[in-house]
């Protein structure tokens, strides 16, 4: 498994370490790359204590000076919690299992604390997304699933997330950045299910230069396996209880259809891809081995998730 | 918006609004209070019906019409302390009504901190200044619970956050106050109702104004003497001097200016002293009769007043050097002479009289004075409540009631003087005062107001003459409780009382809080700084030191906040010493050079009993202390396992099986 969490700018945003698990990579919000700037109410807050020593000036209130001394102190010592409660966060990711178009896809970050530390109102946010709040305990760690809507297939990029926190008391905002590449594998949208899988009759006189394929040419029996078509049991050595048997036919995957980019209909290239993937799924559900001939990419016919996988990538990155 | 954020919210303004009632109109404080608990009540039945809504702009607007109206016609107006502060406590409950949002209520707890400022402009004292703590921690515990995101956050967490806060500024608040440099205000008119309240002698002097200032026993001054004090009957604290009779009010008419010449020569040692003078919107700076020298607060007249220039509407601090005994050689002024003769044209014809009588039969001033006195302390007596005069008001005196105040006898004393052709002026300010042993100074109270004359004598000056030491000599021996008869209505501090002393002991701590928090202006940062280094200290170097002490101690908490959290590493460690004593108790030592899975293998051989509970000790602790993994629940269930291990000694065992 390839780093979750890309870090193009190394010196500039993050400082990353290699953990042992595989599949995440810490950043951590290091004490450099954490900003902090007064908030709108930081503001008003300032003005007010403006506002309260100009009026202790006046009536010369000296209880007014203390009140807006001490309120002066409060605000620095809020942006000094404010900077303790986001430093030293560590962020790993772990990779997005791929959607359909039209889906969500959900990119879970892990917000670990190793430094001791309470943290509360963490906020998630990245550009198009609306903001996700978490805390932390002391030595713990929070999920936070970012779900970004997918429109096209493809890989959806994350975002820049903005990790950021206002508290305790929402004077300063206080924010650093989780430069990533993650991505979210979105495979196309399948068609409205209702078209056969092709049959391999059908695309005998499209394609010569395969194996000739012929359903009925029984080569032989071999012990069930997991994954097998429930067509190709030798139902009848089961009914006569001499376990489970799957039946071969000459030429590994002569049954198995082949789903073709040239006879697949469709108006344009996307319901090309809608319906190719849509015969995936189906293929998929009912055990059948199928192979996928798209312009400039073939895949022979198998049945396991893994090829399934496969040809849902190649559907999603065509 | 949850409804522990608005118990936090309505709770703090609960507080300020509590220490504002004793300030505020009662219905200002009613009207307020009910907004808020209506506003808790309706956050309360949304929580099971979210379709309750807040009331609108309908019902709003003219509840806020009625409540300004209702200002304006308690206030007579909208401006000014009383009637700003009033309105915008009600608009403050206003704004909570139509508040919804997180940001809405954030504003409600800023002007909340503006709220409690207000506070100072009624009240400034030691008390409401520590009563002031509590909503302070409110309000910032309640901008902790809006900042918030946890829906189930208890209390005691987010006070004790708070508290954590506030205390963490409070270096930075001490520095300030210190430092900062003092402007002298102020910078726009003071509204005129905030001298509301504020007693003490007014420009002129008719029968019951004195006496009426008796009744209160409020502070109007403080003196601390550089050396030892003079006796009771010698402290005189000269206020206006008043020259002119109208018939009924003694006034001064002529505004008075600085002294240019002063013939005073000295008879006794000059006594300095510091008077710190609560305000009283008049410009009189009370000091001990005779001041010669005073400082830059004020000016010296000719009639030795000292004056402010300007009405005194804060307490304030000054310096000035008085003589007991003293003459002028010099011969008065003709002006001055005809103005100390001016009587009425007409009016008290027996007392004009019976004055031409003793001007008749001598013509020495010190024995016609003594007339006068003799006639005092035949049949004539001392009271806060005189019975009225009349329209002579001399003559109803002196043929009629024969009982009066201070003020009474001063006015006809210089009446009848006037009359026998001896220049006399009154003279209105104190007398007496309590010496406060535990901070070594006076207080004099608006109970020793006092009244008294002074007359011309050629080759001696203007001499103090006291007529209500001739009717009641306690009064200035002793004080105002001794002259008067006890079931005379007199404030209770006047009299000797536990009460009195324990307030004595309250009042030094009030007088230093005076001194050294409330009086800390320009002049006295200057002085202490000064007096501190050493040094003459400008505002430029105030704020040099300001930045640098600033800097230090913010670097300075900000380490302590940022300090590294290993609380829980030793959690874990002080847990296995723990499980390590238990066993050393028992009878098992760890080599020091055994490591933590091989003891606990032996510890688990040695007790077999208690075998199953080491080994989740061991199993515990090794990912704890050097694994990853630091979560809460698992240093709990090690802390849990060592308490629950009970292992009998190694001895008592052996005995028993064998």
């Amino acid at each position: 498994m390839k780093s979750a969490i890309r870090l193009p700018d190394w010196s500039r945003f993050l400082r990353s370490t290699q953990t042992g698990q595989p599949g995440h990579i810490m950043a951590v919000l290091d004490r450099r790359h954490v900003y902090i700037v007064p908030s709108r109410t930081g503001f008003v807050f300032a003005l007010m204590i403006g506002g309260m020593l100009i009026g202790s000036i006046n009536y010369s209130l000296n209880m007014g000076y203390v009140l807006a001394f001490w309120l002066m102190g409060l605000g620095i010592v809020a942006m000094l919690h404010t900077w303790h409660n986001l430093a030293h966060l560590h962020i790993s990711a772990s990779k997005a299992p791929p959607v359909f178009a039209g889906e969500e896809a959900r990119f879970s970050l892990i917000l670990v604390d190793n430094s001791g530390r309470e943290r509360s109102a963490i906020g998630l946010k990245t550009a198009s997304q609306t903001t996700t709040y978490c805390d932390v305990s002391a030595h713990g760690s929070n999920e936070i699933i970012l779900s970004i809507p997918s429109k096209k297939r493809g890989w959806l990029e994350m975002e820049k997330v903005s990790v950021f926190t206002r508290f305790p008391l929402g004077l300063f905002h206080t924010w650093g950045y989780v430069e990533n590449d993650l991505r979210c594998l979105i495979y196309p949208q399948p068609a409205s299910p209702g078209l056969p899988i092709p049959t391999a009759i059908q695309q005998f006189h499209t394609q010569g230069s395969q194996t000739t394929h012929g359903d009925e040419d029984f080569s032989g029996l071999r012990n069930y396996r997991l994954g097998d078509s429930m067509r190709r049991v030798d139902w009848k050595a089961s009914a006569r209880e001499q376990g489970l048997y799957t039946k071969e036919f000459e030429g590994q995957g002569q049954f198995a259809p082949w789903l073709d980019w040239d006879i697949t209909p469709g108006k344009d290239t996307e319901h090309k891809l809608s319906q190719l993937t849509r015969w995936v799924l189906d293929a998929h559900a009912t055990g059948l081995a199928f192979g996928l001939r798209l312009p400039r990419f073939i895949l022979t016919p198998a049945a396991d998730e893994a090829h399934f996988r496969e040809a849902l990538k190649a559907l999603a990155l065509f | 918006m949850s409804i522990l954020q608005l118990r936090w919210v309505l709770l703090s303004l609960g507080l300020i609004l509590a220490l504002h009632a004793p300030y505020q109109a009662t219905w200002i404080v009613v009207s307020a209070a009910l907004l808020l608990g209506w506003r808790y009540w309706l956050a309360v039945r949304q929580q099971n019906n979210p379709a309750i809504k807040l009331p609108g702009n309908l019902i709003l607007l003219p509840l806020v019409v009625i409540a300004a109206l209702g200002v304006l016609y308690t206030f007579g107006g909208l401006a000014g302390r009383d009637a700003s502060t009033a309105l915008f406590t009600l608009l403050l409950a206003f704004k909570v009504m139509e508040s919804r949002s997180l940001r809405d209520f954030t504003l409600v707890v800023l002007l909340g901190y503006f709220f409690t400022i207000c506070t100072f402009l009624f009240s400034q004292t030691l008390l409401i200044a520590v009563l002031t703590i509590a909503p302070l921690l409110a309000l910032t515990t309640a901008l902790i619970s809006l900042n918030q995101r946890e829906k189930e956050v208890k209390s005691n967490v987010l006070l004790s956050l708070g508290g954590r806060l506030i205390a963490q500024a409070l270096p930075v608040m001490l520095i300030l106050f210190v430092l900062f440099p003092r402007a002298p205000g102020p910078l726009w008119g003071v509204p005129r109702d905030a001298t509301r309240g504020m007693t003490g002698l007014a420009d002129e002097m008719r029968p019951g104004s004195i006496s009426n200032l008796s009744r209160s026993d409020a502070v109007a001054f403080r003196v601390a003497f550089h050396g030892n004090a003079p006796d009771a009957s010698q402290l005189y604290w000269r206020g206006p001097v008043l020259w002119d009779y109208d018939g009924s009010v003694w006034r001064s008419n002529h505004t008075e200016s600085a002294s240019t010449n002063n013939a005073l020569s000295l008879d006794s040692a000059p006594l300095t002293y510091t008077v710190t003078l609560e305000p009283h919107n008049k410009p009189w700076l009370l000091v001990l009769d005779t001041p010669v020298k005073t400082g830059s607060a004020g000016f010296l007249t000719e009639d030795y007043q000292y004056q402010s220039r300007q009405p005194v509407r804060t307490r304030i601090r000054y310096e000035a050097t008085s003589v007991l005994r003293h003459h002028d050689n010099s011969a008065l002024d003709e002006s001055d002479r005809t103005r100390a003769l001016r009587l009425p044209e007409f009016g008290n014809e027996r007392a004009r009289e019976l004055a031409k009588d003793w001007a008749a039969q001598t013509s020495n001033p010190d024995e016609l004075i003594q007339k006068a006195m003799s006639m005092f302390a035949h049949d004539f007596s001392y009271t806060l409540t005189p019975p009225p005069l009349g329209a002579s008001a001399v003559d109803g005196f002196l043929f009629n009631t024969r009982k009066g105040f201070c003020e009474h006898y001063a006015s006809s004393f210089v009446f009848l003087m006037r009359a026998a052709g001896l220049p006399a002026r009154v003279v209105t300010g104190y007398q007496g005062g309590e010496f406060n042993a535990l901070g070594e100074y006076m207080i004099v109270r608006q109970t020793d107001a006092h009244a008294w004359a002074e007359v011309w004598i050629d080759g001696r000056g203007w001499v103090r003459v006291d007529p209500t030491s001739a009717v009641a000599p306690q009064r200035v021996e002793s004080g105002i409780a001794s002259a008067l008869p006890a079931d005379e209505s007199l404030p209770a501090l006047a009299r000797p009382s536990l009460f009195r002393r324990l307030n004595l002991g309250w009042d030094a701590v009030n007088n230093d809080w005076n001194q050294w928090v409330l009086g800390y202006n320009q002049q006295r940062q200057t002085e202490f700084l000064s007096k501190i280094t050493g040094n003459k200290v400008s505002r430029g170097d105030m704020a040099l030191w300001l930045s640098c002490l600033l800097i230090a101690i913010v670097g300075l908490i900000a380490l302590w906040i940022l300090r590294p959290a290993n609380k829980d590493h030793d959690a874990i460690q002080s847990a296995w010493i723990k499980f390590q004593n238990k066993l050393a108790r028992a009878g098992l030592q760890r080599d020091s050079a055994e490591g933590p899975l091989d003891f606990a293998v032996r510890a688990a051989q040695t007790f077999p009993a208690s075998q199953p509970v080491i080994e989740m000790i061991v199993e515990l602790y090794l990912p704890l202390r050097y694994g990853g993994n630091k979560s809460i629940e698992a240093m709990e269930q090690l802390a849990h396992y060592v308490n629950e291990l009970k292992i009998t000694k190694l001895g008592t065992r052996s005995i028993s099986t064998g």
